[in-house]
């Protein structure tokens, strides 16, 4: 077991873990933040996607101890925590969650594209997203919340969220 | 118990885990019972409880209880609308809980689509008692007719007046009255509510990461178990080495469990921890010598599937016969005979099996677990716990996906079992790899199907369907002699509606004890694939058009409605380029008709999945963008289904062991797709379910229209088609 200090969603925060333990269940076992989500453990399924430094990467893939200290962590609490993301206003607009459970991590992977990106093809948003599962099958809406929510970054209707 | 500056919190967590409150309408709380009840507390913390499904609390905030748990089909918004709708409130300005499985809430199993079909009366019922009960206590009030008063978004008025009363201000004399038993509904033309588009409010939580799920629950003190289960799934458990699992930091036990499944009990071993990593770290370095024995070795899909084409060959166990089908079929001379094969499948919901309980020394429990039934959990939770009902507090979170899987209660039995060693509160979660290798699966299936042509019309069709029982293994219910009953439900003439001058549904009953369960749509999900794919074979053996032979035998003008409605929407007569075919399906299923048509064009040895057009008669629906929803889920689970591989066992293990291996769709292979309601205004059926069946055959059909290439067995490779 070691101290770690960690900087999610903008705040500093101090979590002891041990040096193996991935990234994923330090956020949510001993952070408490439970928005990310576990469905695979092997980077198949893209629920533990977050961002670090902007980057969406699978937090089931980083032990602790291998991040940078000065790698800054977001989750899906750290978007849209004062205004929603124009992607979540589009998620909701578009109804796209079922079940939810995945949509932590797709909601993580069309931030980050848009970041990238914000005016993304339709091939570029199929590929961004293809690494995250929905065994709901929202995929079609999926790809149309990002659609919409590009217009409206565009037109300005609606603003960017804080990735801290 | 203390009443302090912050009791007002504690009061309701306490009244809603004691069951106090106000039950309007039971006898034994009437008059003076009840006033002894409310004696004391300031008039806000009165609970109404104007009937099981609502409470109106002097203050006026209304709580109204879902009785089906929600695993994304949306029963959260459907079953509280329902009341909503007749109670005049609106959903905006209520709070909704999920039901606990107490026995008041009558059956609370989301399953069979059964949620708006099964609630549509009774919770309408609910809603429109409340509020005439309301009502009666304004017009008392006002001493005038309760014909003069009406209720609009939770407040009585008084016509041609400005009074008016909030139904707080009414709650406390309403809860004295006796509640209407037939009170009157309203037209479906006045809702405002129900089958008009509204959005889900269980949304905004699900993109802000703070819906909770099951895997979410932490409650104090709570310890962490990861399960060994038995990689033949039956073997049994020779000798435990947990030296090294000890050794990690984290690490506080080791302790032998069992997984109890409806048909057997298999060994496991748990490691706790105070941490779910260091948990399957320790159960990574568990050390467990296995017994397969004859059983666990046995299991194989191989094998299983053998046995199905052996049956193939023989008669089944009739179930239904209209005429004499094999005198006819044997004097036939345009006939056909044909075996079709559906693998097991995982349900794989991306958040897998967990609970948490919690067995206190006092004999009693508290459970957080994400089942599809709260009732059904209670009852099994304590039978596993080997306590009463009432001593059990439990509690239903939100379902990361389920489609049937959660309503098997092997892993709420695990965490049952080490709760009652541990005395403390533990969290049970599997691993991905455990939640595919150790199912329960939807069985592989086969449809051995016979039919004959005359004169370009079909004539008779004769569906054998061939494999594992869940009446049989889940329930220990089905007779040696007797076709498993859920047929009926989906083989049937009545229920296909094909006017065959003679058919027959008969049954052979292959076993396996690789564990089996519903997976969404049942055996539906098997034999649509049959069914429609034959029936499309039939079409071309007369020389017909695979829509206009289906309507030469359909007379049901919903089943024509909707197949009629799908070939225009779909475009059905459009002629294509070669490369290119279309192909539909129609199945019934769950109280609703949905038929689906496919268009796919060959590309180098495979072919692509251009385009889905669904069509669904659910008869009187909640909320259509959930209809469309749903159907869009099914179609891409359908064609999930039909191109992924299934799931194979070998020397009684399964060979798939996480999402690389069991792949299910992603977003490159979903293909457009549009889905359409009739507005039939009938009986509601369901919404969760019925678009799955005919997507694998119609996709079976379209990849025969463009390629000449009968595929009879799933999963399809669309890669290469041969």
């Amino acid at each position: 077991m070691a101290a770690y200090q960690l900087q999610i969603n903008g705040k500093k925060i101090n979590a002891e873990a041990a040096a193996d333990m991935p990234l994923l269940w330090v956020i949510r076992d001993i952070v408490g933040l439970k928005g990310t989500k576990y469905g695979c453990g092997i980077a198949q399924c893209g629920a533990c996607t977050i961002h670090i430094d902007g980057s969406p990467v699978r937090s089931c893939q980083i032990p602790i101890s291998t991040l940078s200290k000065k790698a800054k962590i977001t989750t899906i609490e750290g978007i849209g925590e004062i205004e929603l993301h124009a992607i979540q206003e589009a998620w909701i607009e578009e109804q796209v969650p079922q079940c939810g459970y995945c949509q932590s991590g797709q909601i993580m992977s069309a931030v980050a594209l848009l970041k990238d990106n914000p005016q993304p093809t339709d091939e570029e948003i199929v590929a961004s997203m293809n690494g995250n599962l929905c065994r709901c099958g929202t995929y079609s809406r999926i790809h149309q919340g990002i659609k919409k929510a590009a217009i409206a970054l565009k037109e300005g209707t609606t603003s960017p969220s804080n990735d801290k | 118990m203390k009443h302090s500056a912050n009791s007002r919190r504690f009061f309701i967590k306490t009244s809603a885990l004691a069951g106090v409150g106000l039950v309007i309408g039971l006898p034994k709380l009437q008059g003076e019972a009840l006033k002894s009840i409310t004696k004391n507390l300031p008039p806000e913390f009165i609970n109404l409880e104007i009937n099981p499904f609502i409470i109106i609390r002097t203050d006026g905030s209304i709580t109204l209880i879902n009785p089906r748990p929600d695993m994304g089909q949306g029963s959260m918004q459907a079953a509280p609308s329902l009341l909503a709708e007749e109670l005049e409130v609106s959903l905006e300005k209520v709070t909704i809980i999920q039901s606990d499985g107490q026995s008041k809430y009558g059956s609370q199993q989301s399953g069979g689509s059964s949620t708006v079909r099964g609630l549509w009366y009774p919770l309408r019922k609910a809603g429109a008692a409340a509020k005439e009960m309301l009502i009666q206590v304004a017009a008392s009030r006002w001493a005038t007719s309760t014909d003069l008063c009406f209720a609009k978004d939770a407040t009585i008025y008084l016509k041609n007046s400005d009074k008016s009363f909030s139904y707080g201000e009414l709650a406390e004399d309403a809860a004295k009255l006796p509640v209407p038993k037939n009170p009157k509904l309203k037209n479906p033309a006045d809702f405002t509510l129900l089958g008009k588009y509204n959005k889900r409010l269980d949304i905004p939580s699900k993109v802000t990461g703070k819906a909770v799920f099951g895997i979410d629950i932490e409650v104090p003190g709570m310890v962490y178990a990861c399960i060994q289960h038995s990689p033949t799934i039956h073997a049994s458990i020779i000798t435990v080495d947990d030296t090294q699992s000890l050794l990690v930091k984290g690490v506080e036990k080791v302790i032998r469990c069992k997984r109890t499944m409806p048909h057997r009990q298999s060994d496991a071993v748990a490691v706790v921890a105070s941490t779910w990593w260091a948990a399957q770290k320790g159960r990574s370095l568990l050390n467990v010598k296995w017994d397969d024995g004859q059983l666990a070795l046995t299991q194989t899909t191989d094998a299983y599937f053998q046995k199905a084409y052996e049956a193939a060959k023989k008669e089944g166990v009739r179930h239904e016969e209209k005429g004499d089908f094999l005198a006819k079929f044997n004097s036939a001379s345009a006939k056909l005979e044909a075996v079709y094969e559906t693998p097991f499948l995982a349900h794989a919901p991306i958040e897998p099996e967990c609970a948490v309980v919690h067995y206190k020394e006092d004999g009693t429990a508290e459970i957080w677990a994400h089942v599809q039934g709260p009732d059904g959990g209670l009852a099994d939770a304590a039978r596993f716990l080997g306590i009463d009902q009432d001593k059990i507090k439990f509690h239903v979170p939100l379902l990361g996906g389920s489609f049937g899987r959660k309503a098997y209660h092997d892993y709420l039995s695990e965490a049952c079992f080490l709760a009652k060693e541990l005395k403390k509160p533990v969290k049970v979660l599997w691993t991905r790899e455990d939640d595919i290798t150790q199912g329960p699966y939807r069985p592989g299936m086969l449809s051995r199907v016979q039919g004959m042509v005359s004169n370009g019309k079909l004539t008779g069709f004769h569906h054998h369907a061939i494999g594992e029982s869940i009446v049989g293994q889940v329930f220990n219910g089905l007779k040696p002699d007797e076709a498993d009953p859920w047929l009926s439900g989906e083989l049937s003439t009545e229920n296909n509606q094909y006017q065959f001058p003679v058919s027959k549904v008969s049954w052979t009953h292959v076993k396996t004890d690789i564990p089996i369960v519903w997976w969404r749509s049942v055996y539906a999900s098997n034999f649509g694939w049959g069914q429609e794919c034959f029936i499309d074979e039939l079409a071309h053996l007369a020389g017909k058009d695979p829509l206009e032979a289906r309507l030469a035998i359909l007379k049901d003008e919903r089943f024509r409605k909707v197949l009629e409605t799908l070939a225009e929407k779909a475009n059905w007569k459009e002629k294509l380029p070669a490369g290119k075919g279309k192909g539909l399906a129609i199945f019934a299923s769950f109280g609703s008709i949905s038929a689906c048509c496919i268009t796919v064009s060959t590309s180098g040895k495979g072919i692509i999945i251009e385009k889905a057009v669904s069509v669904i008669d659910c008869g009187h629906y909640v909320n259509p963008d959930n209809v469309v929803a749903q159907t869009q889920g099914n179609i891409v689970m359908g064609i999930s289904a039909a191109i992924k591989d299934g799931i194979t066992f070998s020397n009684g293990k399964c060979d798939q062991t996480n999402y690389h291996e069991y792949q299910v769709l992603r977003m490159n292979e979903t293909p457009e797709m549009e889905v359409h309601i009739i507005q039939s205004g009938a009986e509601p059926g369901g919404v969760g379910e019925p678009g799955l069946p005919p997507v694998a055959p119609a996709l079976g059909n379209a990849i025969f229209a463009a390629t000449g290439i009968r595929l009879r067995r799933l999963p399809i490779d669309i890669s290469s088609i041969s």
